[in-house]
């Protein structure tokens, strides 16, 4: 080690895997439905998308992505929550890696929600 | 990049109930459910909660499981790392509650604690010298070696007020300080991991969880005091935490984070350990050095002091594990930042090992001035039984006990040293109501008997003479004239022996003595022991009343002292009775007592 940059250079590397193992609240939660509807209409790859993400871009210290179980809502299913502090929640449906990335970028980062992949903008009957 | 990572208690605890082979199934399992790329693995340090062992963490969720089989396996995988629904049954049950999981770090158990010298202990990768790196390590030998002088290093350590967590006190920027003054050739750096007091472990957590802080706070040292070589000290009966030092060492040398000019700053620093064969006397200071040498571990006298002349008769300056790890913490976070923490001459937090009769038996780690009541009501969960609480013994063989009247009390350095007791390393052994303090007392000398190092007269003779007498009473044999010349040995020992172990040695005994002097009262003029330990004045009984004569008692008695026909009453011989207990153990009628 021959500088304190080379040491920093380490750091941002591994900062993003190691604050994961933080509990903290203040995260905003990212929720994935990992049940056997979800993951037969796709969701692992939304799963891991939105996790190496949010890890590529240093977003662990405030982003957590997890996942559940089955909510009920089979035909919508990859379906992805996501619960930010004092805020209600928004729920997004029929999910692909595209469109997980797009809510990233416009929600999560952006702090607008993509209404169109939403719950309340589908046609339920 | 994994999305899920699932920490495994690697600390010796866990290990002997079998993290290992937990760990070995998961991963066979995660391959099995083709997660490899998905979720990892990873081996931490102690968590803490020894008692719930194996444990097992899995994040972001921050998903605690206590007490994990390999059988349990195939479930967490299937069900939480591929679905996401949490095992319950496996979760602490303190964290189940009817609003839903409850965050570890709100139980009783963490919210008290205050995490800095076992900040990472359980979070990181021992093994793997970049997940220090990611949790802001080296940072502090950095910022020290591009930005300070070795003034302001010691500067900082004397404002933050720490001192020697190995149980002395010594304010350790003054030791420092001391051993800067001294003009030498080559000066050492020493680390004492040489942890010896039963019931203590709180240093070999540190270094099976954590290694890199301790070489990096070692570092540090040898900037401030201008020496170039370190040695760590470290017990060849701690195997995991030798294996992950030498790990440490290793990694840190290919980074150059030891070794020749780290930082490009001209500063040369390497660190080497030294395996103890298990004297206990080895971590008395001088004796520890003279070891290291490569002697004999004997202690001599001081003056002079390891400041002047340490090891090899060079300048040293030798402290304890738990004191290097807090210091990266105070260089980057400031000494106002630790000050704010604790009471007024002892500041930040203390780590103890919680053992004996408690709930959470374990590794917490407090503010200074938390008292004792919330150590062993709200973070250890209670005494086990609905039992009454007796003492709290600190400070191992050199220290004393805490009654239930001092319960309240603050836990610092100078607060414990008034009541007679100190804070030694940290070892915190909890005893109740059925627990005997003559014992206890005599279980300590008997240890320090055995680890007399045999070099001075008044700790090799004294402390037989001293259990002699111990024995005498807890048989039932000794006068109160013993009890009287006992007390005198123990003041004579305390002034005349040559180090620390023969000073402190007498200490169990005058504490109990201090406190509980009824007790050795009840043995030596009643010939009673009033908790029913001591087997001599013990006698057991078969109450004819409750026995329906099952004979379970007399076919398991291992020297048929019990006699008795079928659905009759049985009685014990008590010149064959032995004592063991078993019939009592064994009796579904509470018909067996002692007296």
């Amino acid at each position: 080690m021959k500088s304190l940059e080379e040491l920093r250079a380490i750091r941002e590397k591994m900062q993003s895997q190691v604050s994961m193992r933080a509990e903290d609240h203040s995260h905003i939660r990212v929720v994935v439905g990992m049940a056997t509807c979800g993951i037969a209409s796709g969701a692992r790859p939304v799963l891991t998308t939105l996790s190496n993400l949010v890890q590529q871009k240093n977003l662990t210290d405030k982003i957590s992505v997890t996942q559940t179980g089955c909510i009920g809502l089979c035909q919508y299913e990859p379906i992805v929550e996501v619960m930010e502090p004092g805020k209600p929640k928004v729920t997004y449906i029929k999910m692909n890696p595209d469109k997980a990335e797009e809510v990233l970028e416009r929600h999560l980062i952006g702090g607008h929600v993509v209404e169109e992949y939403t719950l309340n903008s589908a046609d339920i009957k | 990049m994994y999305r899920s990572h699932v920490l495994v208690c690697g600390g010796t605890g866990c290990t002997s109930s079998g993290s290992q082979q937990i760990m070995e199934a998961l991963k066979a399992e995660i391959a099995k459910n083709g997660l490899e790329n998905e979720v990892a693995v990873v081996q931490t340090g102690c968590h803490g909660l020894c008692a719930l062992g194996p444990i097992m963490i899995i994040y972001p969720d921050a998903t605690f499981y206590s007490m994990v089989k390999v059988e349990d396996i195939p479930e967490i995988v299937s069900e939480h790392l591929l679905k996401g629904r949490v095992v319950t049954r496996l979760l602490y049950q303190e964290t189940v509650t009817p609003a839903g999981v409850k965050a570890l770090v709100d139980t009783d158990f963490y919210k008290k604690q205050h995490r800095i010298a076992l900040r990472i202990c359980g979070v990181i990768n021992p093994e793997n010298i970049e997940e220090y790196i990611g949790t802001g390590g080296y940072e502090a030998l950095g910022k020290v070696l591009t930005e300070m002088t070795p003034d302001d290093v010691i500067q900082c350590l004397l404002d933050s007020g720490l001192r020697g967590r190995g149980g002395g006190g010594f304010p350790t920027g003054l030791k420092w300080k001391l051993a800067k003054q001294n003009d030498a050739d080559q000066k050492y750096v020493c680390c004492n991991a040489d942890e010896g007091d039963p019931g203590a472990f709180m240093d070999r957590s540190v270094l099976e969880g954590d290694p890199h802080a301790v070489l990096e706070a070692m570092a540090i040292a040898g900037y401030a005091i201008g020496a170039s070589q370190g040695y760590i000290y470290v017990r060849a009966e701690y195997p995991i935490a030798v294996e992950r030092l030498k790990i440490a060492i290793k990694q840190a040398r290919d980074m150059e984070l030891l070794g020749k000019n780290i930082f490009g700053s001209g500063f040369d620093f390497d660190i080497d350990l030294r395996l103890g064969a298990g004297a206990f006397v080895c971590g008395e200071e001088t004796a520890l050095m003279t070891s290291i040498e490569g002697n004999r571990g004997e202690p001599r006298p001081r003056p002079p002091y390891p400041a002047l002349k340490g090891l090899f008769g060079k300048p040293t300056i030798l402290n304890n594990v738990e004191t290097y790890a807090n210091i990266p913490q105070i260089i980057l976070n400031g000494p106002e930042w630790f000050a704010s923490m604790g009471t007024e001459k002892s500041k930040g937090t203390k780590v103890f090992a919680l053992g004996g009769k408690i709930h959470n038996t374990g590794l917490v780690e407090i503010p200074m001035g938390t008292t004792l009541r919330e150590v062993i009501e709200e973070i250890g969960g209670g005494i086990p039984g609905g039992k009454k609480f007796k003492a709290a013994q600190t400070g191992g063989p050199s220290g004393g006990c805490i009654p239930a009247e001092h319960f309240d009390i603050p836990i610092d350095y100078d607060n414990l040293i008034s009541i007679g007791s100190m804070m030694g390393s940290g070892g915190l052994i909890v005893m109740d109501e059925d627990d005997c303090m003559v014992d206890i007392a005599k279980f300590f000398l008997e240890f320090t008997v055995e680890e007399s190092c045999g070099k001075c007269t008044p700790c090799r003779v004294g402390t037989k003479r001293m259990l002699e007498i111990l024995t005498k009473i807890t048989k039932g044999q000794a006068t109160m004239e013993d009890l009287d010349k006992l007390e005198e040995l123990c003041y004579y020992i305390k002034e005349n022996a040559l180090c620390g172990l023969g000073q402190t040695a007498p200490n169990p005994v005058l504490s109990t003595l201090r406190y509980f002097r009824d007790e050795y009262e009840a043995h030596i003029l009643e010939k009673r022991c009033p908790a029913g330990v001591c087997k001599a004045l013990l006698s057991y009984h078969i109450d004819p009343e409750k026995c329906r004569g099952c004979t379970l008692c007399a076919r398991n008695c291992p020297n048929n002292a019990i006699t008795g026909t079928v659905r009759n009453p049985h009685t014990i011989d008590q010149d064959k009775c032995i004592k063991c207990g078993a019939c009592m153990e064994k009796c579904k009628f509470g018909a067996i007592y002692k007296q």
